[in-house]
């Protein structure tokens, strides 16, 4: 009854009529594009997979064949209950199947995902602190995943047993303040667990005592639209102050080179770290916020224009070491930027090498100075290299400073 | 008391005079009345979710398809997309606008903006809002605010890009990207209006609550979304002020040549004269309100949910006491706990580890409210409405999203995590997901009292499988894009090396993102049909126990034809032993229910004790009774 009135209805067939006429339309264009492509033995149905015309008509195929269901379900409905049969489809069991179904799918589908998925990870942490963050997430995982289980199982399981049923009577149960207790005391306790191991490895992290006889290795690293920049310290293991205001085209770092300390520092185009030394990150932005992420060794800081901030890691392993261990010969750590910071976002990469002591140093020492002929005639130093005159100039420093920067505004 | 008694003879003069002319201007556009405000609201809210999830999927085309053209895509959007594919700053727009508009337009306004003014009059007894003016005032600021959010997509720049969370300096640069120019400053134009939008509708929410309760309804015999809507608008009232105050400075420091949030910058080789701000201070200012902010999302949608459920297991929620204090609690909580979106901004780390430990003991309140459910279905009698279905896959989603959240709210784990699709997938779990499903269970559920008509059913089962499933197909694979490293709002995933493999990935989740899409049709489809077409409601389509149930389908101004009901009862006596039916309304006096009341309905009333027990003397319990 009600699928004849669905056939004969004037909207339904003004649909099919636009259907077929929005078919044939498409058809004969195939038709068209075919003869145009020159006898082309097959048809090119790349080209329809990309019209939108294709999708909007499969979609709108799909919903015509769910109308047809649901008329039919309807059509069977209504037959059950002019037959005086109890309702055709009981939904309550329905949908309480569908949540059992989607219970046992769904872990499977959380099985295949921790398997697959979760293999193509990143590899193990290669720093000493990234090993404490490793074994804390997995003990979070370990927790969180039970839980996720067990309370998908109870809220599923629930939804199939406590189905509705006319015969049944919900059991009357407002509240039991001993079982309330108890979720919220659990929880908190292994809240506490977790804050408190977060807690101490944070404070690991973040707060180091120097060890005077163990200094760790400066790196001034500063990000600007879209790239990185790394300054070595030299050979006075010191990176030298910089002020933003001296920034020019042949100073692209502002780097005061009225301070000794500056003066020795090196750029390099790669990180190249010592394997098992303590590196000190210096990290400033010259425009918008960054951030510092290197994935591998569980390091990210944001860079923030007129602020430094610091993380001090130690990387553990080197390079062709993780290059072994990940069976990947073209394994290398990456920096990213993970903050964002425009339309060159995602492309703001730099390779880390770590390497032994000895590959370091003498990769080190092939490294140039940023302080050129260029820069020290700006700076008024001698062009040819000579020794630093420590004292005059630490004396003469403020006062040079201020006119460098009156220089370098004024150009 | 008196404010009831006020409104009454303001009703008996209704009545009187007859009404006042209606016209179709103070009827359907400039109304003051609370439920046609409540359409208005929902009604703009889903046509900016449409609009949202339109754009969610053009960027999850560009990522499934980086190396694509698709030529509709220059049809629609011109120079932003030439040769059919997407610019970098107009795929930056995209995720952007579509962060703002869920967060703020959707979730806050369509959700709380809909139910608050819908439920708040018609769940406590009241005829209308504390200020029906201010309410409609609410409304038309919000609208103004959805109207310059995407009138920034008709300037040559393009909307705002610098991300939903706005960091200056990016945002605050012109120079930095294109949507920092106009785009942002229309983004900044319609925040101001979005927030005193929510203002005007939260003090509004606050005094109904307060002060136009009907006659026996204390604080403790209130529905559970009251509670949520009351505690959601006190969390509004206090922190979007600081917002405003954030945007403020934002405002003075594009325009004015103020440094609030810049300090030291040099784009290029263009040295700014701006010195001695901080861009962090910024942080701080949008998480103080950010923060509260996923809360006032997500509380509607738990009150919701809590309704819903116990409407549809035939049980009384579990523990309603402990819902309520687990909502204090993380309505207090939520108040300081913003630094966890700040653990690797270079905050100092002593305040790192200080919010570390308020962010994880947010979990604890959390936690009571999930097992709260579970105990609520347990040995229930669950109807599978369309709403039930929305409320269970909230429940869901609130335990996956909400497990992540602990990884997260870990510094330690946070520092690898920060700002990685983990974060991505997470909160579209807890507060996207969660807080959309709480809003459709909600529309489901008050539609028929919303419009007078019924949804179909069977369209709404449609919806909700497909959606359910859709959406964990979507974000559970994103979380381990995140753990593998990939940062959050990258344009391409071509050119790191370790990216590639995430690809296929990527081509997956795009159509899982597809097809939850197409399926919101069936619900749009379903909603405008029928509120012309649909079957008339009853009356109590549901038999739940609260209020709006009571007033007639019919909508009147003033809600209920004659004196307001009064409350005798708590909210949620389902399947309560010894009564014939499995509801008790809230209206119905215990004088009527003498076979099964309890000893702790009376709360200490020795009177009414001591008349229950006689008639318990009078009429011995038949044993047979199960």
């Amino acid at each position: 009854m009600s699928l004849r009135k669905f056939i004969t209805n004037k909207t339904t067939a003004a649909l099919a009529v636009l259907f077929t006429v929005f078919a044939n339309t498409s058809a004969f264009a195939q038709d068209a594009s075919v003869a145009g492509a020159a006898a082309a033995p097959k048809v090119d149905m790349g080209e329809i997979y990309k019209s939108v015309i294709f999708y909007i008509l499969i979609f709108l195929a799909v919903c015509l064949f769910i109308a047809i269901i649901g008329k039919s379900i309807k059509v069977y409905e209504l037959s059950r209950e002019a037959q005086g049969k109890p309702v055709g489809i009981n939904w309550n069991r329905v949908h309480a199947s569908l949540f059992a179904l989607f219970l046992v799918l769904g872990l499977y589908g959380v099985y295949w995902e921790y398997t697959v998925h979760g293999s193509m990870l990143l590899p193990d942490a290669a720093s000493e602190h990234g090993k404490k963050i490793d074994e804390m997430f997995n003990l979070t995982l370990i927790i969180t995943t039970i839980v996720f289980i067990a309370t998908h199982i109870l809220l599923f399981g629930f939804s199939y047993i406590y189905r509705y049923s006319a015969k049944r009577k919900a059991y009357y149960y407002p509240h039991n303040n001993t079982i309330e207790k108890i979720w919220t005391i659990v929880p908190a306790l292994v809240l506490t667990v977790l804050v408190l191991m977060g807690f101490l490895t944070w404070r690991s992290i973040f707060f180091k005592v120097e060890d005077p006889n163990h200094k760790p290795l400066q790196i001034e690293v500063t990000s600007e639209q879209f790239k990185w920049s790394f300054r070595y310290p030299g050979a006075d293991g010191i990176v030298g102050t910089k002020n933003y205001k001296l920034t020019t085209a042949t100073n692209q770092l502002g780097i005061d080179f009225k301070d000794i300390n500056s003066r020795d520092d090196e750029m390099a185009d790669e990180m190249v770290l010592p394997v098992g030394k303590p590196v000190k990150l210096i990290l400033t932005s010259k425009d918008v916020i960054h951030s510092f992420y290197m994935p591998h060794f569980r390091v990210q800081l944001n860079t923030v224009p007129g602020m430094k901030t610091f993380f001090e890691f130690t990387p553990t392993k080197t390079t062709a070491q993780m290059q072994q261990e990940t069976n990947d010969p073209n394994f290398k750590f990456i920096i990213l930027c993970a903050k964002i910071c425009g339309s060159g976002h995602y492309n703001m990469q730099k390779v880390v090498r770590v390497v032994s002591d000895a590959e370091y140093k003498t990769w080190i020492a092939e490294q140039k100075t940023y302080l050129n002929d260029d820069l020290r005639k700006q700076f008024n130093l001698p062009v040819a290299p000579a020794a630093p005159k420590a004292a005059s100039d630490s004396t003469a420093k403020d006062s040079a400073a201020v006119k460098t920067n009156q220089m370098a505004l004024n150009k | 008391m008196s404010t009831i008694a006020l409104h009454d003879e303001h009703n008996h003069d209704h009545a009187d005079h007859g009404h006042h002319k209606e016209t179709l201007i103070s009827k359907y556009i400039f109304s003051m009345d609370h439920k046609m405000i409540a359409k208005q609201f929902l009604i703009t809210g889903i046509i900016m979710a449409v609009i949202a999830m339109g754009l969610s999927i053009l960027f999850r085309i560009q990522l499934a398809w980086p190396d694509q053209n698709f030529p509709f895509l220059e049809t629609f959007l011109g120079k932003w997309a030439e040769g059919g594919r997407i610019k970098p700053d107009f795929y930056l727009a995209l995720v952007t606008i579509h962060g703002t508009i869920m967060v703020f337009f959707v979730l806050t306004a369509g959700l709380s903006g809909t139910f608050s003014n819908l439920l708040i009059p018609l769940q406590i007894g009241a005829r209308d809002m504390a200020s029906p003016f201010l309410n409609m005032l609410s409304y038309w600021f919000f609208f103004s605010a959805c109207v310059i959010m995407m009138s920034s997509f008709f300037i040559q720049t393009g909307p705002a890009s610098g991300g939903w969370t706005v960091y200056p300096p990016l945002s605050v640069v012109a120079k930095a990207m294109p949507g920092s120019g106009m785009g942002m400053t229309l983004w900044l134009i319609s925040m101001v209006l979005f927030v005193a939008s929510s203002l005007m509708g939260g003090i509004n929410y606050v005094s109904t609550i307060l002060n136009m309760r009907t006659k026996g309804m204390d604080l403790w015999k209130m529905p559970l979304p009251i509670w949520a809507f009351f505690l959601t608008a006190i969390l509004g009232i206090l922190s979007f002020p600081v917002l405003v105050a954030g945007v403020v400075l934002m405002v003075f420091d594009r325009s004015f040549g103020t440094s609030f949030y810049l300090s030291d910058i040099v784009m290029g080789t263009t040295i700014l004269p701006n010195e001695g701000g901080s861009p962090i201070l910024w942080q701080h200012l949008f998480w103080f309100l950010g923060h509260p902010e996923v809360y006032i999302v997500i509380m509607p949608a738990l009150g919701i949910s809590s309704e819903v459920i116990s409407v549809n297991s035939r049980k009384p929620i579990f523990g309603y006491h402990a819902m309520v204090y687990s909502l204090i609690g993380i309505t207090v909580l939520s108040f300081i706990v913003w630094g966890h979106h700040m653990f690797v901004t270079g905050m100092n780390p002593l305040l790192g580890g200080v919010f570390m430990i308020t962010t994880l003991i947010i979990a604890v309140p959390s936690a009571v409210k999930t097992f709260n459910y579970l105990a609520t279905l347990w040995r229930g009698n669950i109807r599978f409405t369309p709403a039930m279905l929305f409320a269970i896959g909230l429940v869901s989603f609130f335990i996956s999203g909400g497990l992540t959240g602990i990884f997260l709210g870990n510094a330690s784990l946070d520092i690898n995590l920060h700002d990685t699709y983990f974060v991505v997938a997470h909160f579209h779990l807890v507060m996207g997901s969660a807080a959309i499903f709480g809003m459709l269970a909600g529309v489901y559920h008050w539609f028929p009292r919303m419009f007078g008509k019924m949804m179909n059913a069977k369209l709404g089962y449609l919806h909700f499988w497909l959606t359910f499933i859709a959406a964990y197909l979507v974000f559970f694979p994103l979380h381990f894009l995140g753990l593998d490293g990939v940062p959050r709002r990258y344009y391409a995933f071509t050119e790191f090396e370790f990216m590639k493999k995430w690809l296929t990935v990527n081509v997956f989740v795009t159509w899982a993102a597809i097809m939850a899409a197409l399926a919101q049709v069936a619900f749009l489809f379903n909603f405008f049909y029928s509120i012309f077409r649909g079957k008339v409601a009853p009356q109590n389509p549901w038999e739940a126990n609260t209020l709006e149930w009571t007033a007639p389908v019919e909508h009147i101004h003033g809600n209920w034809p004659g004196e307001i009901p009064t409350v005798y009862r708590w909210p949620y006596d389902y399947s309560k032993p010894g009564h014939d039916e499995d509801f008790i309304p809230q209206t119905v006096p215990f004088s009527q229910t003498m076979s099964s009341n309890l000893p702790h309905d009376f709360e200490g009333n020795a009177e009414a004790e001591k008349i229950q027990q006689d008639w318990e003397l009078a009429n011995p319990v038949e044993e047979n009774k199960g």
